[in-house]
């Protein structure tokens, strides 16, 4: 695999499959580990951040799951590209601009990856489509007991996995569920539902993890807590929760159609004519399009025949200001970029 | 859990969240173009907004920095006076990376594994009140058990792991699988004092 053949696939995650894929779009196991004795990341000098790229690459190498992987140094690559990646959720957007001694490690069909000398010294993560968090803690913890075969992690038998922010100390993992609630949104009892979600000990945040907004009614929710549980029951409370909010995303969605169904067919409708219409067309506008679209699916007043639930779910990463970069092979200004993003969606739903 | 703060805290961040499709509005630096950006920042409970375009934000460097983290967070909660640094602890400095639990204070984050170790006082409370509890019960790393029984640390006996879900089933309400547990862990306590 190289880095130029990214962007002719998409990743497995969003290929809109898997449990529950109409209402979860992934399901996300991150675990943070560090190397004992040497100063986490942030707070290390430049020799001991190389060391750092040097003994996880090499234990990498190493691991069955990884070895096929593509390794790749951040402060080897552009701007755009660093965008590019940060738009296909494999790396954080803080190292888009942080990227000194920063590497990435994508696997194939980018479902492993592997953070380095992010916050912590190694972040694994794995992202599956629908909801598949068993699954995807089952594979983590396989890539995790053959990469710690060669490296010695900072661990305290009291305090567990010793982390940079002890906001995740313990088992360092974070599992995380990006889920589309159009029909919630739309009935407006999600307020409530979200704060009732903060309140079992887990946070919601936007499409973009940490510190973004829930654009196109997208919500990511993720535990707080990862000290004085197992990681399993962890995930269990977690996929308890998201079962929950499946059952009332779709009971809402029933509400919706019974009591608005003209409103919601003209919705959905509307949002087609645009897309396929449009000629310049911003990605604001586009997710929130796009979560219409996906809603008509939902409801059936678009048939799955018509439209793929993969090639939504790809639009909304392909149509981001990076992807249509390295798509059309040149930097663009925000004008070209809506110009170029409405062709391509015109190009993509032409046969509708 | 006592996680009253947080739930405040991430309560605001829902309703940031919730905010539905903005109506068209201007750039607040150039006031020329559509603001496409839009930041919002808590601080103290105190919602902020910025509404730039794609390019005054690029200019200032805004357009991929995020404005929210769970580290501005955490740095929050310390400063609120969840775990108020004490003078005598402010000083202390972890021996293997030299951070100062003053630093820690400032940025949030720790500067090595050892600096747990070192900085037990303040951080026992703060993983208490983030975490509900102050005891892993998560997977060992194989390779890390034979380092750490160098450095003389010994892993939960049974009856602390009791006492760990003790305190889970009890936050939980589980009164019937509490009252088992108690019972064992007087029966492993006796049977110590007796080994004894």
């Amino acid at each position: 695999m190289k880095f130029e053949d990214l962007i002719n696939k998409s990743g497995e995650w969003l290929k809109g499959e898997g449990a529950y894929s109409e209402v979860v779009i992934s399901s996300r196991i991150r675990l943070a580990r560090n190397i004992s004795k040497i100063p986490f990341p942030h707070w290390a000098k430049k020799t001991n951040r190389e060391r750092i790229l040097s003994l996880i690459q090499a234990a990498a190498v190493k691991c069955p799951s990884l070895k096929r992987g593509l390794f790749i140094r951040l402060d080897q690559l552009s701007l755009l590209d660093r965008q590019f990646l940060a738009e296909r959720h494999l790396i954080s957007h803080e190292q888009i601009r942080d990227n000194k001694e920063r590497a990435v490690i994508i696997g194939e069909k980018e479902i492993a990856g592997v953070m380095i000398n992010e916050e912590d010294h190694l972040r694994l993560q794995i992202i599956f489509s629908g909801l598949e968090l068993q699954e995807a803690w089952r594979i983590s913890n396989k890539i995790d007991g053959e990469l710690e075969k060669n490296l010695d992690y900072a661990f305290s038998p009291k305090w567990g996995y010793l982390t940079a922010c002890p906001t995740n100390t313990g088992t360092g993992l974070r599992a995380s569920v990006l889920m589309h609630l159009p029909a919630l949104a739309v009935s407006r009892d999600i307020n409530r539902l979200l704060q009732a979600v903060a309140k079992l000990g887990l946070a919601v945040r936007g499409l973009y993890g940490e510190g973004t907004q829930a654009t196109g009614n997208y919500f990511q929710i993720s535990n707080q807590i990862c000290l004085g549980r197992t990681e399993e029951e962890l995930i269990e409370n977690i996929d308890r929760v998201i079962k929950q909010i499946i059952e009332y995303e779709q009971n809402a969605k029933k509400v919706v159609l019974n009591k608005s169904r003209s409103e919601i067919h003209d919705k959905v409708f509307r949002a087609l004519g645009i897309l396929k219409n449009a000629r310049l067309i911003t990605s604001q506008e586009t997710i929130g399009l796009l979560s219409t679209i996906r809603l008509g699916l939902a409801l059936g007043i678009i048939s799955e025949k018509e439209v793929e639930r993969r090639k939504i779910n790809e639009l909304f990463i392909i149509t981001q200001p990076a992807h249509l970069q390295k798509m059309g092979k040149k930097e663009l200004n925000p004008m070209e970029r809506d110009e170029k993003r409405a062709l391509l969606i015109r190009e993509k739903l032409a046969h509708i | 859990m006592d996680c009253g703060l947080w739930n405040n805290l991430w309560t605001v961040v829902c309703f940031q969240l919730l905010s539905e499709t903005r109506d068209e509005m201007l750039c607040q630096i150039c006031g020329k173009n559509e603001a496409t950006v839009h930041f919002t920042e808590v601080v103290n409970n105190q919602v902020s907004e910025l509404h730039l375009c794609e390019d005054c934000a690029q200019k200032k460097g805004l357009s991929i920095q995020p404005h929210f983290s769970i580290a501005d967070l955490l740095v929050g909660l310390i400063n609120l006076g969840i775990t108020p640094p004490k003078v005598e602890e402010a000083g202390v400095k972890c021996k293997n990376c030299g951070l100062t639990y003053a630093q820690f204070g400032k940025i949030g984050r720790l500067g090595c594994g050892e600096c747990y170790q070192a900085f037990q006082k303040g951080l026992v409370p703060l993983l208490r009140k983030i975490h509900g509890s102050i005891q892993h019960r998560g997977k060992f790393p194989k390779k890390g058990k034979r380092v750490l029984s160098r450095r003389e640390e010994k892993p939960p006996s049974a009856v602390e792991k009791f006492k760990a879900e003790l305190a889970r089933v009890v936050e939980q309400e589980e009164f019937e699988k509490a009252a088992s547990l108690r019972d064992k862990i007087r029966a492993l306590e006796k049977k110590e004092q007796k080994e004894k």
